[in-house]
């Protein structure tokens, strides 16, 4: 039979990729870095209220396909629920804010800390088990966060919490789009950085370990479970930070917007730039939010449109689109 | 009605819960027991089934009506159908990358699942169709517990099926081939078995049984829609499971298992139908942590 024959994915050296060998002074890379931060910087200026709200968008998406490509570029595994953990954040923040009456800035740790305890009740079980395996129980806890979310009395049932305060920051009231612009822009600079800190660091080298060989690490001294745990906290930390920030946005939760459909959405983000390369996952992450919105006269087909290219890309490149080579 | 006969006639829907799982469940557990491979598009393929069984009946019509003998014709049709869509899917997905590394097939076993689901979102515009073939609601009543015809139908034809699938693995070559590929592909490529072929079958028969279940569900609960396959689809990955992934005798008694906890489970006070679903995927999880293999699966050290 005719047809396309994969080669096996090679996991690059670098979490830059191949841009590292078309920027290849620290110069050129400074001055192509500092050329974005400006345009971003502008953009809500240059570009208008529209595209500032679907740039908004696209910057959540950043953050929550960085935190998913933690969990399926680095160390791995994949993650189809991954919408419970952003779920868990937004819902901490949501009945705080609204039922408590806490401060906005006071329920992050709280939903961090409920992310990160997510993360664990969800690894510790299920790590140890053969990766497919691990993807389904991901997808079966996925729906029973959203089951649960939509008929306990806490979570506001199924029309979710609405009439969130959009919160201070020393006397600055972030209320307007281009204020939840510049923040999210924030987020995803940290998200960024703390994202190349751990690709260098030792977690981030056994994770690389763990990906290519498993037993291998296992019979090196590394840790596996404790390995990978530490991806699935650290991208449901990602998570959940991003998505309470929406709903202070957004001013309301939704338990729709933690389906299964919303989990793909992110992975595709993650694999159509190609798994476990900064540059490659932001672009992923912009493409799924805005080729919607140039192929909005579609309607329903542009979902088939992206089906099929996802399909495309794992069959014919399978690390993604980002244009790289691996430098042996 | 009294508690004996509100058992009983949980114990009815959980039969026929159980049958549509244990059908599906083969699916997952051939497949996975022949390649290796935990086919996410299945579920959707159970869903194309009832589309296919939808338009093979409505083909039909003219000619055998849309009663009894319609749908049964209409199911054959659909499993013909469906089978030859596996095996093309097979050919065009996944034959590239069995020698990938396991999360990229995951993924384009996911990615199949979305062309799937989204394929027929865009045809049928996302709509509900009315699946109604004239099955009358006539059955009987025993002892207080009342049958229909349509669920003893549902449940004789599943269980037919079902033995024709113990026969078709147990008695002919291609079954032996089956299960000689499933204990080792390599070798069996050396004993002069055409894995290929082999392979093909497998999607074949796990297709069709999928598209019988979702023809018959679709028949049986008045209507078909693009997310069908979804939950059926995780439920029946939770059947074979339980009953233990590779082994078909497991992936029957787990779908009837699991349609049996879950028509009694939503009786206990205090977890009403809305948990079902949480109180199923509950049970996966459990038995993954607990009993990896399974109640039938056989215990291997499994490489990550």
């Amino acid at each position: 039979m005719a047809g396309p024959v994969a080669p096996p994915v090679e996991p690059r050296p670098s979490a830059w990729g191949g841009l590292n060998r078309v920027l290849d002074t620290p110069a050129k890379r400074g001055a192509a870095i500092g050329l974005i931060l400006i345009v971003m910087a502008v953009a809500p200026m240059a570009f208008g209220p529209y595209a500032t709200v679907i740039l908004t968008n696209a910057l959540l998406y950043t953050i929550l396909a960085l935190g998913l490509n933690v969990v399926v570029g680095y160390a791995g595994l994949l993650d189809l629920g991954y919408a419970a953990f952003f779920a868990v954040g937004a819902y901490s923040v949501g009945i705080l804010t609204t039922t408590f009456g806490w401060n906005f800035w006071a329920t992050i740790p709280v939903a961090i800390v409920a992310a990160a305890v997510a993360g664990v009740i969800i690894g510790t079980p299920t790590l140890r088990l053969r990766s497919d395996y691990l993807a389904i129980v991901t997808l079966g806890f996925g729906e029973i966060v959203r089951i649960a979310a939509r008929n306990l009395k806490i979570t506001g049932s199924a029309s979710g919490i609405t009439g969130i305060e959009q919160p201070w920051l020393f006397g600055w009231h972030i209320a307007t789009p281009t204020d939840f612009y510049y923040v999210f822009l924030a987020l995803t600079i940290i998200g960024i950085l703390v994202s190349v800190r751990l690709s260098n660091s030792r977690l981030g080298r056994a994770w690389l370990y763990v990906r290519h060989d498993e037993d291998a690490a296992e019979a090196m001294g590394i840790n596996r479970v404790r390995v990978k745990l530490a991806a699935y906290v650290i991208g449901a930390i990602y998570g959940s930070i991003g998505w309470a920030f929406f709903a202070v946005n957004f001013t309301a939760i939704s338990p729709e917007s933690f389906s299964f459909k919303q989990s793909t959405l992110f992975l595709m983000a993650v694999i159509l730039g190609g798994m476990g390369k900064i540059p490659g996952v932001i672009l992923g992450a912009f493409i799924v939010v805005l080729a919607p919105e140039l192929l909005r006269d579609l309607g329903s087909f542009r979902y088939l449109i992206f089906a099929v290219g996802l399909l495309l890309i794992m069959l014919y490149r399978p690390s993604g689109i980002w244009p790289v080579r691996s430098a042996k | 009605m009294t508690l004996t006969t509100l058992l009983a006639q949980q114990l009815v829907n959980g039969l026929v819960l159980g049958s549509f799982y244990a059908l599906v469940a083969l699916g997952y557990t051939m497949v996975f027991g022949v390649v290796k491979l935990l086919n996410f598009a299945h579920g959707d393929i159970y869903m194309v089934g009832a589309f296919a069984g939808f338009l093979a009946l409505s083909l039909v019509a003219g000619v055998v009506g849309i009663g009894w003998l319609g749908v049964a014709v209409a199911i054959l049709l659909s499993m013909l159908a469906v089978g030859f869509l596996g095996v093309v899917i097979e050919r065009i997905a996944y034959a590239p990358m069995l020698k990938a590394p396991r999360l990229s097939i995951l993924i384009t076993a996911l990615a199949v699942s979305l062309v799937l689901q989204n394929g027929v979102l865009t045809l049928t515009n996302g709509q509900i169709i009315a699946f109604s073939p004239k099955l009358g609601f006539a059955g009987i009543n025993l002892g207080g517990v009342f049958i229909n015809y349509k669920q003893m139908a549902l449940a004789g034809t599943a269980a037919i099926l079902m033995l024709g699938l113990e026969m078709f693995i147990s008695r002919t070559q291609y079954g032996r081939a089956m299960r000689a590929v499933s204990v080792d592909k390599d070798m069996s490529e050396l004993m002069g078995i055409d894995v290929n072929r082999v392979i093909a079958v497998t999607f074949f028969a796990g297709s069709a049984l999928a598209a019988a279940a979702g023809t018959m569900a679709g028949a049986y609960y008045g209507s078909i829609w693009y997310f069908m396959g979804f939950l059926i689809g995780l439920k029946a990955f939770t059947a074979a499971v339980i009953g233990g992934i590779g082994s078909i005798p497991g992936a029957m008694l787990g779908g009837l298992i699991l349609g049996l906890l879950e028509s009694f489970g939503t009786q206990i006070p205090g977890i009403g139908s809305e948990w079902k679903d949480v109180f199923s995927f509950g049970v996966l999880i459990l038995v993954l942590v607990f009993k990896p293999t399974g109640l039938l699966g056989k215990s291997e050290q499994e490489r990550m």
